[in-house]
């Protein structure tokens, strides 16, 4: 079939531009047989990194159609839109160096600053640790991330904010936090739950989407938040605002939406707190302002039966 | 130009690399990994079934000895043989140790899966992603030591002054600058050669450049016929399924449905060693008994939940890249370019000829493979021989001062780059040439070989040596410039291929992988003993080296 490729690219003399080449491929070619095919033939400047071909080595992540995905194990008719054009581009949040190849560095560094190893109290043991077949198969779907950045790519999150670790570098912190052989105190949870970490993600399930393996970066994240209140890691916004939410839905069977920004916040937080105070003034000015008052439901009961039947489990 | 020091410099960051860059780490030394891609994108991470080591009390040092001596066709150095076996186990707890996440037996112990060529169960291993789970729990020890690495630096050549190697030139494909790096000593890891065939199950970065680079500054290539086929390669893309997968149980059938290995292997059927069964397949396949030049594995009868919980990542390939699901129908497969078991001439201390270079893992040639190489034992290989080769290194450096080298060191490179990229375009196309070249050395140096072939083959890649001199660059630019890389790539492709050919046509026998057809039998007589490949202007000078041999005397080879 006759297939359009528009591609991206960039260099430093010709700044960007789009270019498009059709060609004649199978439905079941992939994409990035389909760019090696054009840099061998008409066009041999075009810069991609690649190199297993079988979605393993990570390095062919970049936008296919809009999405972060591997070119290596993206098949042409998974992604050909009506008029048959595909459009290729490099992978988001990440400055282009050349055509498709970004720099990687903001990347690893996030990786680098999660103290990415085991840590391990006491000497080793003489021979391996003693560990179950399952807790070791539960990391094996976590240590599939082949750091391909495809997650990283689309996170909503880091568009808007640099600070924010990403998916890969917390999916990272949660395969040492769920390793029995890691078995330092809670520092690598402290560190994750101040800002930047588990709790700035917003469930945007992009990162999940765009994982080519089963690392399903969110779930991850949201599995490290539960673990780190679990283990008292209280004393943050992210924490005392899922628990300011819970408590309201048990108190009242509904949020209790002007108590909810406070409550993460922390009472004694002056500062933040007086942040609030223009768009406060705004919403009241636009007669959004929640109401003081905040009635029960009427069936609050059952509810409270539900929460109580929950926390005995 | 930059010039930097080191006391050893490793080049490339696979397991071997990163094991013998820990290694001189952890004696104190100031070490540097130079590698043209990033870590974790090294080709180690696609070994995917396991990695050989006598853990278990009912295994022992003796059989995993014995397997391998036998699965070399007696052409493995059987001194490096006992140091690997006796010394694999206590790596693999080390791995462990650091982080890999290893299967595990009821016991908690580190278990194990059967494997092609063992007389026991003794691949340790994670899913069906064993090189990809230890290849990143070393770079986290690699980023725990804080061990430099030059990522994305392209290694162009070997310094050698005053007959040591003493650094290398390399390019920083960034923004194209040429570097020094001076290094007391320097250990070559730079994986395979698959690139040189096609298809094949390697990466394309397996380009073998190690092997050239070492072979240009005069140290001997060993053993480079011996080139290994994996019986289970799909048939369009030649990607790789594991021997997992037969390991786990699968069955080989033909077009008539018979498991035929047991004609050729009735003790251990698809389990034999890897020669063994791609020339069963290649033979099938010859003599009308398979579908459009493949044979087919069949794991259906293993169930879906096994198939899941084991093998779910090659599944998926065969799935994506062939269109055949394995939980529901045979898949077809059949013998791909994989390993290469000859390399770069080293002891069994990683040490080459020439004094302070260095090499460990498939660029290297120890050898532990001999003539044919068991499934499990190169990452075992990469492993142990990776961490005697930074040990090594390190104790060379001990005392030793950076040389002085001299001011035009790097000209060669800077001319050699200047040259390609102002040759007019005359229709030479770097992507077309090695596509000929890969062609011909499967069609021709292939599992089967015969000497009008090989001949044949010999003629092609003088043409082609001569063809790339008239090789052009169409992008002239000096960031990432992947074109100009593949074209300096190839030029040692092609050399590499010449040792290969030469090598397939000088051994007029049949041993492990190499089968001549036209001299069908093992002659231990005239050929119990390796081949050193030397670099010339010419064609590669030959000579020969004895095998060395322990306690373990040639006998037949059935499975």
């Amino acid at each position: 079939m006759e297939v359009k490729f528009k591609i991206k690219r960039y260099n430093p003399v010709k700044g960007e531009y789009y270019d498009n080449h059709t060609v004649n491929v199978s439905p079941k070619d992939t994409v990035l047989n389909v760019l090696l095919m054009i840099r061998s033939g008409t066009d041999q400047s075009l810069g991609f990194r690649c190199s297993c071909k079988s979605a393993i080595c990570g390095s062919c992540a970049m936008r296919i159609n809009g999405r972060g995905r591997l070119a290596c194990n993206t098949q042409i008719e998974t992604v050909i839109s009506e008029n048959n054009e595909i459009l290729v581009e490099p992978a988001g949040n990440q400055k282009v160096i050349r055509d498709l190849i970004v720099d990687l560095d903001m990347f690893w560094n996030k990786i680098k600053e999660t103290t990415p190893y085991l840590q391990h109290m006491g000497p080793p043991p003489e021979r391996e640790y003693l560990c179950s077949d399952e807790d070791m198969l539960h990391l094996s779907e976590v240590t599939e991330c082949i750091m391909c950045g495809a997650c990283v790519s689309d996170c909503t999150i880091l568009e808007v904010d640099k600070k924010f670790m990403g998916p890969a570098a917390l999916a990272k912190v949660y395969r040492f936090v769920f390793d029995p052989r890691d078995n330092i105190d809670d520092s690598r949870l402290s560190k994750v739950s101040e800002y930047g970490g588990i709790w700035d993600c917003t469930h945007c399930f992009k990162c999940i989407e765009a994982c080519p393996k089963r690392v399903h970066p969110m779930e991850r994240i949201l599995s490290l938040r539960k673990i780190a209140m679990k283990r008292g890691i209280t004393d943050n916004n992210g924490s005392r605002h899922s628990d300011a939410i819970t408590k309201s839905v048990e108190h009242s069977g509904t949020l209790n939406e002007l108590m909810v920004l406070p409550k993460s916040f922390g009472w004694w937080n002056i500062k933040e707190l007086l942040s609030l105070i223009p768009g406060g003034i705004r919403m009241w000015q636009r007669n959004k302002m929640p109401s003081i008052l905040h009635p029960k439901l009427a069936g609050v009961k059952n509810i409270k039966k539900i929460f109580k039947k929950f926390k005995s489990k | 130009m930059g010039i930097f020091q080191h006391d050893v410099l490793v080049v490339g960051a696979g397991l071997a690399g990163q094991r013998a860059a820990l290694e001189a780490m952890r004696l104190g030394l100031n070490v540097a990994v130079i590698s043209k891609v990033y870590p974790v994108r090294s080709h180690s991470c696609a070994a995917q079934g396991g990695i050989n080591a006598a853990l278990n009390p009912d295994d022992s040092i003796e059989s995993h000895i014995f397997d391998t001596v036998k699965g070399s066709d007696y052409l493995g150095d059987q001194d490096a043989i006992e140091i690997f076996c006796q010394e694999a186990p206590k790596d693999v707890v080390e791995l462990e140790n650091m982080g890999v996440p290893f299967a595990r037996h009821p016991d908690g112990r580190i278990g194990s899966r059967p494997f092609g060529g063992a007389s026991y169960p003794r691949a340790c291993f994670i899913a069906d992603i064993t090189g990809q789970a230890i290849l990143h729990v070393l770079y986290e020890q690699l980023v725990k030591a804080k061990i430099r690495v030059y990522e994305e630096w392209w290694v162009s050549s070997l310094i050698v002054e005053g007959g040591e190697c003493c650094g290398v030139v390399a390019i920083e494909m960034k923004n194209q600058e040429i570097h020094v790096i001076q290094a007391k000593a320097v250990i070559l890891a730079t994986g395979g050669l698959g690139q040189v065939f096609s298809p094949t199950t390697n990466a394309l970065v397996s380009t073998g450049e190690g092997m050239v680079s070492a072979y240009h500054s005069g140290v001997p290539l060993m053993d480079m016929e011996m080139v290994q086929f994996h019986p289970t390669s799909l048939k369009s893309s030649g990607l790789l399924l594991s021997e997992a997968a037969r390991g786990e149980g699968g069955y080989l059938i033909n077009s008539k449905g018979e498991r035929f290995m047991k004609t050729y292997a009735p003790n251990k059927m698809e389990l034999a060693s890897r020669d063994v069964v791609s020339r069963a397949e290649q033979t099938e396949i010859n003599e009308g008994r398979g579908v459009d030049g493949c044979v087919f594995l069949d794991m259906r009868h293993l169930g879906k939940d096994k198939i899941m919980e084991r093998l779910g990542q090659i599944r998926e390939l065969a799935l994506i890249f062939s269109g055949f699901d394995m939980i529901e129908e045979p898949v077809p497969v059949r013998p791909g370019m994989h390993y290469m078991m000859g390399g770069i001439k080293t002891d069994y201390n990683g040490a080459t000829y020439l004094p302070g270079l260095y090499a460990a893992g498939e660029c290297a040639c120890v050898t532990i493979h001999g003539a044919n190489r068991l499934g499990g034992n190169s990452l075992m290989e990469t492993v142990v021989f990776g961490r005697r080769s930074g040990k090594t290194a390190s104790e060379y450096v001990k005392n030793k001062n950076f040389k002085s080298i001299s001011k035009d060191v790097a000209s060669n490179d800077i001319n050699l780059i200047k040259t390609i990229l102002n040759r007019p375009d005359r229709g030479f196309k770097a992507a077309k040439l090695q596509s000929e070249l890969g062609e011909t050395m499967v069609s021709k140096v292939g599992v089967f070989r015969k000497k009008e072939e090989l001949i044949e083959a010999k003629e092609k890649i003088k043409k082609l040596k001569k063809d790339w001199q008239d090789v052009s660059v169409e992008d002239k630019g000096n960031v990432f410039n992947t074109n100009l890389i593949s074209v300096l790539e190839l030029r040692g492709m092609i050399e590499l291929a010449e040792c290969i050919v030469e090598g397939a046509i000088v051994r007029e026998e049949s041993r492990g992988a190499h089968t001549r057809v036209d001299f069908p039998k093992r002659i231990d007589e005239k050929w119990l003993k390796h081949l050193l490949f030397y670099s010339t202007n010419n064609e590669p000078k030959i000579e020969n080296l004895p095998v060395t041999i322990t306690n373990w005397k040639p006998q037949e080879r059935t499975y």
